[in-house]
């Protein structure tokens, strides 16, 4: 994108840096000598007031070669690096190029210790206390926003600590999940269940499917009507961890489980996105963070990961 | 102003220095300032060496973001002490400016400490004063050449070890020292061990007096802190005058008549500053007292009593005050507050720092959820506990909440931690719903050392019951 939205201000700009600098050049050179009316008595010719006379007391040269060194350094630099207007500056300085300098740094420091648990299987990286230590930072970093700093979610956002999962808890699918993301897509179902009526005898039914009170009457009728949803959560409401639809049957519910926000769901359908990180944070990485998140659900050891030491500073 | 005088003139408004050659002073001050060159430069270049609890003493990392002060280690969150260190150091100059005049300027500086080091280098290759003059007028010589180039190559030499000593306070001196010899240092490594070399070649071997008279700070504003009972060093104008060289066949009338100034010049060059302290006190005075030894080796010859230039104040002059009074002048008001202020500040220091836990506790309340209910009527808040352990040794760490009847922990209650480590800790914590208000609610977390119950850190937090 352009800095300015004419070419006018960049000239501007350049115009008024220049001139200021040979400015500042020129009043130097024209300001270290001076032609007075003095006398032979050490003053510099001024008078005010009547008597009042200013001492000729010199400043050390070197500061006026300072000066110019000033001012020579000024314009090397705007030749080299951005300054004057939208120039580039001829090394093609950015600081964009300074934070990928630093990110690179920062995978050839800490790459082996990656590129060595990457190499081990995804349950005993979840048994290493340094693993766990470092996927949990991870998790707090890139994950905590949506699943808590606990893991155990929010509405609408799964919890990584019980045993229900809604695409698969094997080590590689939680992997997997964090690599490429899950799109959550239940669609609209309120005009194939039916009436209103329909809907809310579906949600009684759903109810009872973990059983949960639930108006008997409604269930009976629901029942009949829960065909346009078996494609998804089959005949039983046991969900299919393949499409990602979550199982009806246990006490695990992504939105909530009474019969109001039940009848929404049906209605409205939901969407919900897991952002994929592979780009973002690599196979190492997201190695590690599967390793942490497997083992919030799962012991990997008998030895208490939890209080696993903090990451060291040197 | 008369016809004559009011011709056109060309003056400069920059001048190239001059070159000043300080005669080497001996005496009680000049003694005294080797020792300060001694004291300071042995701890300067030797503290670096100094190993403690099996790392360097004195460490300044800056990569780690740690400092390390002998027994003591200080992390970014600590900065306040260095504030405070700063600020006892400027009030201990202010005091002592205000009793002594510049007597740091004179004897302790760097500028000074330095100076001397490469004018002592600079009279053992070329010679005293008059030979150092004479060597400069003439012209070019293999001998000249060779002189000059051991100079510079010896200054050099002081130079670069000055920049490495520098650099060792914040890169371990050891591992410094092997990767000189092996060219193995990082960029700024080398560059800051040129660039300090540089400075004191350049400061100690060429600029010298410019740098007390042009370029430092203090100088310009030390007279802030002078009054009339400050010590400051004086020519005695009533004693000294009418100057004049000593006339053996003076007749004892005119001796009389005569002041105790032989008009030696001795004390003109001595004077690193190169001013004649009996016009009076003037600015570029740095208080160094060569003057005084030298006079009073004068004196010492021609059998007259010392201190025809000494340190005594302002008043002490006018007045004719003995040296007891001098003494009995130096607590007066500004120095008493200046001293009350000082002892009130590092008192206050000593106290913090004693007081000073190597443990620190941030707690940072999930923002995704209010609160949320879990099974058995219980309300559940998550929490990030930021565990910092500042000290060198790793500890297990006992974590505790209050605030609210039937609070509490609902994950593991321990953390353990290594030395100089941090943790960041999810916590869950309950409430039974009828034990607290709706809305926010107070509550503590405490963290306890489990081997080490003083190592205790506590931190407020809120606890949110949702309507
Ligand atoms: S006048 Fe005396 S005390 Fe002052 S700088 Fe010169 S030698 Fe030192
Ligand atoms: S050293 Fe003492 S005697 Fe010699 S000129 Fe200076 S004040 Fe006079």
């Amino acid at each position: 994108m352009a800095d300015f939205t004419s070419g006018f201000w960049d000239l501007y700009i350049i115009v008024i840096t220049v001139l200021a600098i040979l400015g500042c050049g020129v009043l130097l050179w024209s300001q270290s000598t001076h032609k007075v009316e003095a006398g032979s008595d050490g003053t510099t010719g001024h008078v005010w007031d009547e008597n009042l006379t200013e001492l000729n007391t010199p400043l050390p040269r070197w500061w006026m070669w300072l000066f110019y060194i000033t001012i020579v350094f000024a314009l090397v630099y705007l030749v080299l690096y951005p300054g004057l207007g939208s120039y580039a500056g001829k090394l093609g300085w950015k600081s964009s190029g300074e934070y990928q300098q630093e990110l690179a740094k920062a995978d050839a420091d800490y790459g082996p210790l990656f590129a060595k648990y990457a190499s081990q299987d995804l349950k005993a990286v979840a048994a290493d206390p340094q693993a766990h230590a470092i996927g949990e930072r991870m998790f707090l970093t890139y994950c905590a926003q949506c699943h808590g700093s606990d893991a155990r979610g929010n509405k609408g956002y799964p919890d990584l600590t019980d045993k229900d999962w809604l695409h698969g808890g094997e080590p590689s699918v939680i992997k997997e999940t964090i690599m490429k993301g899950r799109n959550g897509m239940m669609p609209p179902m309120g005009a194939a269940v039916g009436s209103e009526a329909d809907i809310e005898n579906v949600a009684h039914y759903v109810k009872s499917l973990s059983g949960l009170t639930a108006d008997p009457i409604k269930v009976s009728f629901g029942k009949t009507k829960f065909g346009a949803c078996i494609a998804c959560h089959g005949p039983g409401g046991v969900g299919n961890q393949a499409l990602g639809a979550p199982n009806l049957t246990d006490k695990v519910w992504l939105y909530g489980g009474s019969a109001e926000t039940i009848m929404e769901t049906i209605r409205k359908g939901r969407t919900n996105t897991m952002p994929s990180f592979q780009a973002f944070l690599g196979d190492a990485k997201v190695h590690v963070l599967a390793a942490y998140v497997w083992s919030l659900s799962n012991d990997p050891a008998p030895a208490n990961l939890a209080a696993a030491p903090g990451v060291a500073q040197k | 102003m008369t016809e004559a005088a009011t011709k056109p003139v060309v003056i400069r408004m920059y001048a190239a220095r001059e070159e000043i050659y300080p005669r080497e002073a001996k005496g009680r001050y000049a003694s005294l300032r080797w020792a300060c060159v001694w004291i300071t430069q042995i701890v300067f270049y030797g503290l670096p060496w100094l190993n403690w609890n099996g790392r360097q003493a004195v460490l300044f990392d800056l990569g780690a973001r740690k400092f390390y002060i002998f027994g003591m280690v200080l992390w970014p969150q600590d900065f306040i002490y260095l504030a405070a260190l700063l600020i006892i150091a400027a009030y201990l100059l202010f005091l002592v400016t205000a009793i002594a005049g510049r007597v740091w300027c004179g004897f302790a500086c760097p500028q000074t400490v330095y100076t001397e080091i490469f004018m002592w280098i600079e009279r053992k290759i070329e010679g005293a004063r008059s030979a150092r003059i004479r060597l400069d007028r003439q012209p070019w010589s293999a001998d000249k050449l060779a002189r000059k180039s051991a100079k510079h190559l010896a200054w050099g030499v002081v130079a670069l070890f000055t920049g490495f000593s520098f650099v060792a306070y914040f890169a371990p001196v050891r591992s410094l020292l092997a990767n000189i010899g092996a060219f193995a240092l990082g960029p700024w490594e080398w560059f800051w061990i040129g660039f300090y070399a540089f400075a004191t070649y350049g400061n100690a071997g060429w600029l010298r007096e410019q740098v007390c008279k042009y370029m430092c700070p203090y100088a310009r504003f030390q007279s802030a802190m002078f009054d009339k009972d400050t010590l400051i060093v004086t020519y005695d104008q009533e004693r000294g005058e009418p100057r004049g060289a000593l006339n053996p066949k003076a007749t004892a009338e005119q001796a009389e008549a005569k002041g105790d100034c032989i008009d030696c010049n001795m004390c003109v060059q001595v004077c690193p500053t190169g001013i004649d302290i009996r016009k009076g006190l003037q600015y570029e005075c740095i208080g160094c007292a060569a003057c005084v030894d030298a006079c009073n080796g004068v004196m010492d010859k021609i059998d007259l009593p010392r201190g025809l230039i000494r340190y005594s104040t302002d008043n002490a002059m006018d007045k004719k005050w003995s040296a007891k009074r001098i003494g009995q002048r130096i607590l007066r008001t500004r120095v008493l507050i200046y001293t009350a202020l000082l002892v009130l500040i590092v008192a206050g220091f000593g106290t913090a720092l004693a007081l000073r836990t190597p443990l620190k506790l941030d707690v940072i309340r999930d923002r995704g959820s209010m609160g949320r209910e879990v099974g058995d009527g219980m309300i559940e808040n998550v929490y990030r506990l930021q565990i910092m352990n500042t000290a060198e040794t790793g500890h297990t760490f006992r974590i505790k909440v209050s605030g609210i009847d039937s609070v509490k922990l609902a994950t593991p209650d321990e953390a353990v931690l290594d030395g100089a480590s941090t943790r960041a800790l999810p916590v869950r914590v309950q409430v039974e719903r009828s034990a607290a208000a709706r809305g926010s609610n107070h509550i503590e977390f405490e963290l306890t050392a489990v081997d080490d119950p003083s190592l205790t850190v506590r931190e407020k937090a809120v606890f949110i019951v949702p309507k």
